[in-house]
């Protein structure tokens, strides 16, 4: 439960860069400088914006539900920065010690929806409103493929326990209770009988470990974008059809609650998908013969040493991720309403349902 | 049945292969963003040929070098006008506010050889309705009135775009008009001693009869006792009246 006190102010800290690295992103791909003006390269155009943002009049529409409207951006961010309690941040850092973590993750983070249908249809304006109704139709479908594949990920790995997912994505795998005797098999086929428990680094990553992750992975970076709402499924705020959809009649602070939120989800998201699939906080680094960099780069659990490479790891590979959803989101356009549930129906959901059938085969070669 | 599958396979393989293709593009994009564009004007040879890194300058740092020609903010050069008044005539939104003095005493010539007759008092051009057509510019005899290359005007106060060009001041203005005052007085003065002396012991001086006001067919038709009319007929659009639909 300790892990709040380091999320809470990442969140924002992030929030703050990650504002700004979109923004430059954005301009680059655009053949743009982006902002230049405050601070060396702009650096601090978001502290500026946030200031500002701070200092606005905090809008209540007359025709507005006066409670719904105020409440909702709260229930929005809480239910997503609950999401982070079962994160673990380091090897020795863990979340709250919920056994089955994942699903309460999947549960909470899907209460933003009520939060979200809340500021549309409390603020009592036909773009929020269609915005809301779009955003919780999407939500709930994507929530299905997200589910799909997160429990392929609990099949190969027989936990729903974040912590024990990460430990055994390296080579501390032995060191985690009740897993002193697992072995690592290459691509995770113990006919093979190649043993890389000690190799470490990417070999042992979800995505290597059982290769049939690989599609999994696809499936679950594209519906948690949808997830949370970013391009090319935006059609919530749909800037040019609906102004900014849901939060349309939002001002000042809690209207940068709700960009909070939106960053947050995205955090959560690229966390999540690094402990399932990308070794979480584990080194990509393998032992080579002498040169032992996996271990260099690991360090002991419960050591200073250890604590820091882990919470380095596990957030350049989420940050990492998260500029991938930024590349992504300007680089396609926006699918239209039918285009985006006959991808989330017809797609994504049938190709989950095979694949879990294949990672429930590929646990049995793991054996 | 088999043709509905075969869509399905095939929208899945033309999504992969060109979303992957629109992630290389933009990321060739993103990664020759670290070269940038030199301030250059359009008149260099190679302006067209940077195609890639970024394209735009950081504008009031960075300026894009302007042709010479430019035609931007108005200036009147008042040492050459004539105050002649063409161009305040001529402009469609009647932006040049001109107040001319005529001039007593002489007052050389232009660059350009043509006697300046006309002192100007005011001579005001507000950039702010000006909408750039150039006419102005295009009807100074003197050339006096130019477009420049001065693009960068902007104001928080909207009356700060009135440019006065007028280079008297109100003191010198208030002696012109005196100066002008009195000369017509003088002159009226010489017209009347004048006449006073040509018809001075012959007779009183005849009633001054009123002019016989000329009409315009009068001008084309000297004789006025020529009875045919060859005036044309003026066309009047007549009112067309709709008759109210009886229901």
């Amino acid at each position: 439960m300790s892990t709040i006190i380091f999320f809470l102010p990442f969140i924002l800290i992030y929030t703050i860069f990650a504002v700004y690295g979109e923004r430059k992103i954005s301009a680059f791909i655009q053949d743009r400088y982006g902002p230049m003006e405050v601070g060396k390269y702009g650096w601090y155009q978001t502290v500026a914006d946030l200031l500002k943002l701070i200092q606005k009049e905090d809008i209540v529409p007359k025709k507005a539900s006066k409670k719904l409207f105020l409440i909702a951006p709260v229930i929005i961010f809480t239910s997503i920065f609950c999401g982070f309690v079962v994160l673990p941040i380091t090897s020795s850092w863990e979340g709250t010690l919920t056994q089955n973590g994942v699903y309460f993750l999947l549960a909470i983070v899907s209460l933003d929806v009520v939060g979200i249908l809340m500021a549309g249809w409390g603020a009592n304006s036909k773009y929020s409103l269609l915005g809301a109704l779009r955003s919780v139709a999407q939500i709930i479908s994507y929530e299905i493929p997200v589910t799909l594949s997160v429990l392929c990920v609990i099949m190969i790995s027989q936990s729903l326990n974040l912590q024990e997912i990460s430990y055994q994505q390296g080579i501390l795998i032995n060191a985690f209770p009740d897993m002193e005797n697992v072995k690592n098999y290459l691509f995770g086929i113990s006919a093979l009988n190649i043993d890389v428990t000690n190799w470490g680094g990417v070999f042992t990553w979800n995505i290597f470990r059982a290769p049939v992750l690989i599609p999994v992975f696809i499936i679950y970076f594209i519906s948690t974008l949808a997830e949370s709402n970013r391009a090319p499924f935006d059609l919530p705020e749909a800037e040019s059809e609906l102004v900014a959809g849901f939060h349309t009649e939002y001002s000042g602070f809690r209207w940068a609650i709700i960009m909070l939120s939106e960053y947050g989800m995205m955090l959560l998201v690229a966390l999540l998908g690094v402990i399932l699939f990308l070794g979480s906080w584990n080194t990509p680094l393998p032992n080579i013969g002498n040169i032992m960099l996996a271990n260099w780069t690991t360090g002991e659990p419960e050591t200073i040493a250890g604590n820091l490479w882990s919470v380095f790891w596990l957030l350049s590979k989420a940050l990492m991720w998260i500029a991938v959803q930024m590349w992504v989101r300007w680089t396609y356009p926006r699918l239209r309403i039918d285009q985006l549930m006959s991808l989330s129906w017809k797609y994504l959901t049938p190709f989950a349902m095979f694949l879990i059938f294949v990672s429930g085969l590929w646990r049995l070669l793991m054996i | 049945m088999k043709k509905k599958q075969g869509k399905y396979w095939k929208n899945i393989r033309i999504a992969s292969s060109t979303l992957f293709q629109g992630l290389i593009q933009t990321s060739k994009h993103f990664r020759k963003a670290f070269k940038q564009r030199n301030a250059i004007g359009v008149e260099e040879e190679n302006y067209f040929h940077r195609s890639d890194g970024l394209q735009t300058v950081l504008y009031p740092h960075e300026l894009l070098p302007i042709p010479d020609n430019g035609r931007y903010r108005l200036h009147n050069e008042m040492d050459d006008c004539i105050v002649c008044d063409k161009c305040a005539k001529i402009c469609p939104v009647d932006c040049i506010d001109i107040e001319p003095i005529r001039a007593v005493e002489d007052l050389g010539k232009t660059s350009d050889g043509t006697p300046k007759r006309i002192h100007g008092a005011k001579f005001d051009i507000d950039m702010s309705k000006c909408c750039f057509c150039g006419l102005c510019t295009t009807v100074c005899p003197t050339e006096c009135l130019t477009m420049t290359n001065e693009f960068n005007f902007s104001e928080f106060d909207v009356t700060k775009h009135n440019y006065e060009f007028a280079t008297l001041t109100p003191h010198e203005i208030t002696e012109k008009l005196e100066a002008l005052e009195s000369f017509n007085k003088e002159k009226e003065k010489n017209e009347l001693k004048n006449k006073e002396s040509k018809v001075e012991g012959t007779q009183p001086r005849p009633k001054i009869k009123m002019k016989p006001v000329i009409k315009d067919s009068a001008i084309e038709e000297p004789d006025k006792n020529v009875s045919g009319n060859i005036k044309k007929p003026k066309f009047r659009p007549r009112p067309i009246i709709k008759k109210k639909k009886e229901d």
